[in-house]
């Protein structure tokens, strides 16, 4: 008999929902219906069963087709594909979970290679500015239950991050906010009417690639000094009734999306972003929060953070230690100027995501794909390696949007043979030190760590 | 003096990284002492002389030592960076971090440059006759010490990020410059001669910034008050004084604000 999987966690947007609840075959092999999911998450679930789905790598022929190969030899061909190159690019982990994370860390610090994550093209900016200004955040819990004026700016849950607005933003009822939408003051601030601008008490439709002069209004504003009658195509009263809402409020929460961290002035946005939270906060509480895309791409930053210091852009080849600075170790900054000579996709789809230009440069040399899906990135690949779909097949840590870590499910399982991420790259891992006559002591140190007794024996 | 030539006869596939090119690192070796001294393309370690022809003998010293590279170093990152004294001249176009943490001593290269030139430096002087990319005199990510002292001067266009974060020191932009110019600055002084599009002195605390061309988008932080005869680098002329960023915090001193100042030529 099929049956019902509760409090499932779902693999697509940064709100990360972990209430979801799927009806799985009797044989535990196909998700028949779900429930609380939103139309996106919902099909996510349904796409791990279709029968047109890769389950073994495939390997690109001279003349341009494509072979079925074994894993043996995808994984052979990465390795020695990796070893070879001076600077590997190892790009992506939009989707997959912190576990696949750390073994890709351990494989890109045996190969010299740059490790990069999808923040490179989405929120990076948003760490340049928080290295610069710091992060006055909070959880959603606390958004839910305390925020009553809340501000969306250059982002569109109600479309980007379906569930974000009933679950913690616009909706709920919480501790503090016991009325829901009632109690909360919603202000977009949007070149567009989008259909969360449509929801907003105050809609400020500002000059594309001006956020960063309203922002200096609204502090300039909130220190008491005047400012000129229109900035960036505001009106000054619509500046004040904004900036007066928000003293006013008990608790600001400010979201910031791509319409923010994405036009001219990238992280000085966010960074200016961040100073008018901290200068809110000499008036009532204020938090700020980044509106992560995918449902793990805060993954990254918390994992390479611990391993080497830095959450993306980490350049590894100097072998001694690791060092970032995005404009020179960035995915498209690299393949743009030349600079790597093997690139490893993971879990993404960079050939969508990147521009033309900087995937011509890239298919110069070895490009591997290692993704569950046919995509683009895939279609173009020397190989394509697919894997397990995590949070559908395969369990593993994620990070939510505001940071808090869920463990996330597996309903069904996946196709014979398909590894996941994790048991992939530390099979690549281990080929490579085999190739290089070196112990694989990572390898080695997990079983210590597990308390497994490969390492003793 | 004592003068090294480097001529570059190969191309390095990828970029090289050549922190060992300063005159900190010659002083005191012979030329076949210097083609030996390790670079990196990648994870691979080379020597300088795989792709530098070397001649000539440096001095005993960083200050006897003068560097002239006889060619184009569009694919040499780190040139001159941390040095303390003596030159480096460079025929052609220089890639990133060019004077990167400088000390001292003069660096001129005759092309363009790429980003992060004179990133966080403290002393000496860089002369780019050509353009340069981002980040001219910035601060290092996340490091609230930004340029201290020297002097930068790039005699064509300039990008974004001029000295970002910077505590002192003079840049001069001889041409335009994109957006962002000494944010979050709490000294320095940044002369643009040519137009700015916007974003002059956001977040900025102290400091000046000269604009003798036009500021497209204003900062509604900055608030004018007056008109100022000025003398700016062989350039006498009238500016509107303005003092901002009026969001930003400011430090008092004798029971006055301090302000950053921005003056823009009156038209």
């Amino acid at each position: 008999m099929p049956k019902w999987i509760t409090q499932v966690g779902c693999p697509y947007c940064g709100s990360s929902c972990d209430d979801l609840e799927v009806l799985v075959s009797d044989d535990g092999r196909k998700v028949l219906e779900t429930r609380n999911a939103c139309v996106i998450g919902n099909e996510i679930f349904h796409h791990a069963s279709s029968p047109n789905r890769p389950t073994r790598p495939r390997m690109r022929q001279e003349d341009g087709t494509v072979k079925e190969i074994t894993y043996d030899e995808a994984i052979d061909y990465t390795a020695k594909a990796l070893l070879k190159a001076k600077k590997p690019l190892i790009y992506g982990f939009g989707s997959t979970n912190c576990e696949g994370m750390s073994a890709v860390g351990r494989v890109a610090e045996k190969a010299g290679a740059v490790l990069d994550n999808c923040a490179s093209i989405c929120h990076g900016p948003s760490f340049l500015a928080i290295f610069d200004n710091g992060y006055p955040s909070c959880t959603l819990g606390e958004v839910k239950n305390r925020a009553d004026v809340v501000l969306f700016w250059g982002c569109n849950p109600m479309h980007a991050h379906p569930r974000h607005t009933s679950r913690y933003s616009i909706f709920p009822r919480g501790f503090f906010t016991t009325k829901g939408n009632m109690q909360r003051t919603i202000i977009c601030v949007d070149p567009r009417e989008t259909d969360t601008a449509k929801l907003a008490d105050i809609h400020l439709m500002i000059d594309q690639g001006h956020d960063y002069e309203l922002f200096d209004a609204f502090r300039t504003v909130l220190r008491g000094h005047d400012i000129p009658d229109v900035v960036a195509g505001i009106k000054k009263e619509q500046i004040l009734e904004a900036a007066g809402k928000m003293k006013n409020g008990r608790f600001v929460m400010i979201f910031y999306g791509m319409g923010c961290c994405h036009t001219d002035g990238r992280n000085h946005n966010v960074d200016i972003a961040i100073s008018t939270t901290r200068d809110l906060n000499s008036h009532t509480k204020a938090s700020i929060m980044a509106m992560r895309g995918h449902y793990n791409i805060a993954g990254p930053g918390q994992v390479w953070s611990w391993q080497f210091g830095f959450p993306y852009c980490v350049d590894l080849s100097r072998g001694t230690h690791a060092h970032m600075n995005p404009g020179e170790t960035s995915s498209i900054d690299l393949a743009m100027r030349d600079e790597v000579d093997c690139f490893v996709n993971v879990g993404t789809d960079a050939g969508a995501h990147f521009p033309i230009e900087a995937v011509r440069h890239l298919k110069k040399h070895p490009f591997i794909t290692v993704d569950p899906n046919i995509c683009m990135a895939s279609e173009i690949s020397d190989l394509h390696i697919p894997v397990r779909v995590v949070g559908v097949e395969e369990p593993g840590v994620v990070y939510r949007m505001d940071n808090v870590p869920i463990q996330f499910k597996k309903v069904i399982d996946g196709p014979d043979g398909v590894p996941s991420d994790e048991e992939l790259f530390d099979k690549v891992y281990e080929r490579m030190c085999e190739l290089t006559e070196t112990e694989p002591i990572w390898i080695l140190n997990r079983g210590h760590a597990h308390g497994s007794s490969t390492a003793e024996q | 003096m004592a003068l090294v030539t480097l001529k570059p006869y190969k191309e390095p596939e990828l970029y090289l990284e050549c922190n060992n090119i300063s005159p900190d690192a010659f002083a005191g070796k012979t030329a076949a002492e210097i083609s030996e001294l390790e670079v990196r393309e990648g994870k691979t370690r080379v020597l300088l002389g795989d792709y530098f022809e070397v001649s000539g003998k440096p001095g005993d010293t960083a200050e006897e030592t003068d560097i002239h590279i006889a060619g184009d170093c569009s694919r040499i990152k780190y040139l001159g960076t941390k040095m303390t004294a003596g030159s480096i001249k460079v025929d052609g176009n220089a890639d990133m971090y060019v004077g990167g943490w400088m000390k001292g001593g003069k660096i001129h290269i005759t092309g363009n440059v790429h980003s992060f030139c004179g990133i966080a430096m403290e002393g000496g002087e860089i002369i780019v006759d050509g353009n340069a990319e981002n980040y001219v005199g910035s601060a290092y990510r996340g490091d609230w010490r930004g340029m201290r002292g020297g002097t930068i001067r790039i005699r064509g266009n300039a990008g974004n990020d001029i000295g970002t974060f910077m505590l002192g020191g003079t840049i001069i932009i001889e041409k335009n410059a994109f957006i962002h110019v000494s944010t979050h600055a709490e000294g320095g002084c940044v002369i643009i001669k040519g137009d700015v599009e916007g974003r002059v002195g956001g977040q900025m605390v102290k400091g000046d910034i000269y604009v003798l061309g036009k500021i497209q988008y204003m900062l509604p932080g900055f608030k004018k008050i007056g008109t100022v005869e000025k003398d700016i680098d062989g350039v006498s002329a009238s500016f509107n004084h303005y003092i901002g960023d009026l969001g930003e915090r400011h430090p008092r001193s004798k029971g006055k604000d301090i302000y950053a100042n921005l003056f823009v030529m009156a038209s």
